[in-house]
């Protein structure tokens, strides 16, 4: 019987399992996941799970049964060696061999480490996997003094739920402000400001240089001498794509494992999707890595079309969320590149959304707390991004009627 | 415990008893009821939880809020007692509910 494989149970494997049974596979189908826990949602790790609200058996994607019902083969607590591309197989760590006919790598991605003294403290927190959220969610529990390491997205949003448990909370970003990576400087600005509202202090441009044990502390020195005490301390500093596997396999990577838009690696046999690949996607000129639920599940359908051989490629519009406090944000496109904005609305509590302009077109859109608003722009830009730019900031104007 | 029934896309009936305070959506997935996929986890941002509320239980229901109404413009044939079930919280009062499934993807 032919069978596939997939190496890494997380939202990108699990899709893959999903999809090769929906379009009709009836060969074996093996899930590999090293975690102990059946596939579960990583969003509300950083949300929810951490305040207490949802316990770990409602994370889980899937009821225990519907792997058996599926005729998936899941293989949990089990960590893959090594891939032989040549022969279809790979090694096991319990020594054993298993023959694949096509193979697909969703093997996601890892925190980045702090690499100081004193970082190995067990003080320090990192979040990933719901054994680093329990275990940060039971130091939260006893810490008074909280300073979050990095100003993006799972470091402001544990920020906002240590803020709603009673904490005392520092975030330390390195850069000149909150989510440089991802928005524009004016929604930095908004973030910076919700969060100083709701009592964070954020220190912009500060390198962490020590983490020092004291008696009754972890003392946490910035590069220009600040001491900030901490009971805990959380690093979020963004992630490394698990790519060992394929490099020692022979497979071509270049920070993330590189496959084309059929989610095709350098092998003709083996595919990738999710967290851990750099990619093509139809609708952007670059190769780019996301880590995102949207493309997790978008790209894990590609891959197993492909692997049923019946190819369809990747140009999904990429979007995503987070939950802070009170507000959502929603964000579609890949902002990279733009060389304009324009805002709709004011930056402030009743919600706006600024809309990243290249050349004549939107590529992408950030809203806060405007969901209609981001669902529109979904359209606009899976429709190439044009629309009536002179109109755009008008909010009397319904945002639907601009798109071309 | 309350119980919901789903009818899913080829008719077939899927009992579910959920928990008071849990989502439908959530009592869908422990139950195994094909069709409702909650790929964004029940935080109202995919779609993929979209059901329609049988016309018997849909003023006791209720409709959307403005998020998931946005929301739900992405669904694929949207009605008019279309809801996410991510969205709607289980309670005693509910105890009864018909849900069909809808074409999710």
């Amino acid at each position: 019987m032919t069978r596939h494989v997939i190496i890494g149970a997380g939202q990108a494997g699990l899709q893959i399992a999903e999809s090769l049974r929906k379009e009709g596979f009836t060969g074996e189908i093996v899930l590999f996941g090293d975690e102990a826990s059946a596939p579960y949602q990583r969003p509300p790790l950083s949300k929810k799970y951490l305040l207490g609200e949802v316990t770990a058996d409602r994370l889980l994607f899937r009821a225990p049964d519907h792997y058996s019902r599926l005729s998936v083969d899941l293989r949990l607590s089990t960590r893959v060696t090594a891939i032989d591309p040549a022969a279809h197989t790979l090694s096991l760590s319990d020594g054993t061999h298993l023959a694949w006919d096509r193979l697909a790598l969703t093997t996601g991605a890892r925190v980045r480490k702090l690499e100081l003294p004193g970082a190995e403290d067990s003080r320090v927190h990192v979040l990933r996997g719901v054994d680093d959220a329990e275990s940060l969610r039971r130091g939260l529990e006893q810490a008074a003094r909280v300073v979050v390491i990095g100003g993006g997205f799972i470091g402001l949003e544990v920020a906002a739920i240590a803020r709603k448990l009673g904490r005392e909370v520092t975030v330390v970003e390195a850069q000149s402000r909150v989510l440089p990576r991802v928005v524009a400087p004016l929604v930095s600005a908004f973030f910076h400001e919700l969060h100083s509202s709701h009592g964070v202090h954020i220190l912009l441009d500060q390198q962490v240089a020590t983490l020092t044990p004291t008696a009754d502390a972890l003392i946490v020195e910035t590069g220009d001498g600040t001491r900030i005490p901490a009971d805990l301390v959380v690093v979020g500093i963004g992630v490394l794509p698990n790519t060992e596997l394929a490099e020692a396999a022979g497979l071509a990577c270049e920070a993330g494992i590189l496959v084309d838009e059929f989610a095709r690696t350098s092998h003709p046999a083996i595919v990738a999707a999710g967290d851990c690949t750099r990619h093509r996607n139809l609708l952007f000129a670059a190769p780019h890595r996301l880590e995102s639920v949207q493309n997790a599940v978008d790209q894990a359908k590609v891959a197993a079309a492909t692997m049923l051989d019946a190819p369809v490629p990747y140009a999904q519009v990429p979007w995503f969320w987070s939950d802070q406090y009170e507000v959502k944000l929603q964000m579609v496109g890949i902002s990279a590149g733009h060389d304009s904005l324009v805002v709709r609305g004011v930056p402030g509590p009743d919600g706006f959304s600024v809309f990243y302009w290249s050349g004549d077109r939107v590529i992408a859109v950030d809203s806060i707390n405007k969901p209609a608003e981001h669902m529109a722009a979904r359209r606009l830009i899976a429709a190439g991004g044009k629309c009536a730019r002179e109109h755009l900031a008008d909010t009397t104007i319904d945002l639907k009627t601009l798109i071309q | 415990m309350p119980k919901v029934t789903f009818i899913d896309l080829e008719g077939k009936s899927h009992q579910c008893d959920i928990a008071n305070g849990l989502s439908v959506m959530e009592g869908a997935i422990a139950g195994g009821v094909p069709g409702i996929l909650a790929i964004c986890g029940g935080s109202c941002a995919c779609s993929t939880c979209h059901a329609y509320v049988d016309d018997a239980w849909a003023d006791k229901v209720g409709g959307p809020n403005e998020i998931e109404d946005a929301t739900l413009d992405l669904a694929n044939d949207r009605r008019a007692h279309s809801r996410l079930t991510c969205q709607i919280t289980m309670q005693s009062e509910f105890d009864g509910l018909v849900i069909h499934v809808a074409k999710n993807d």
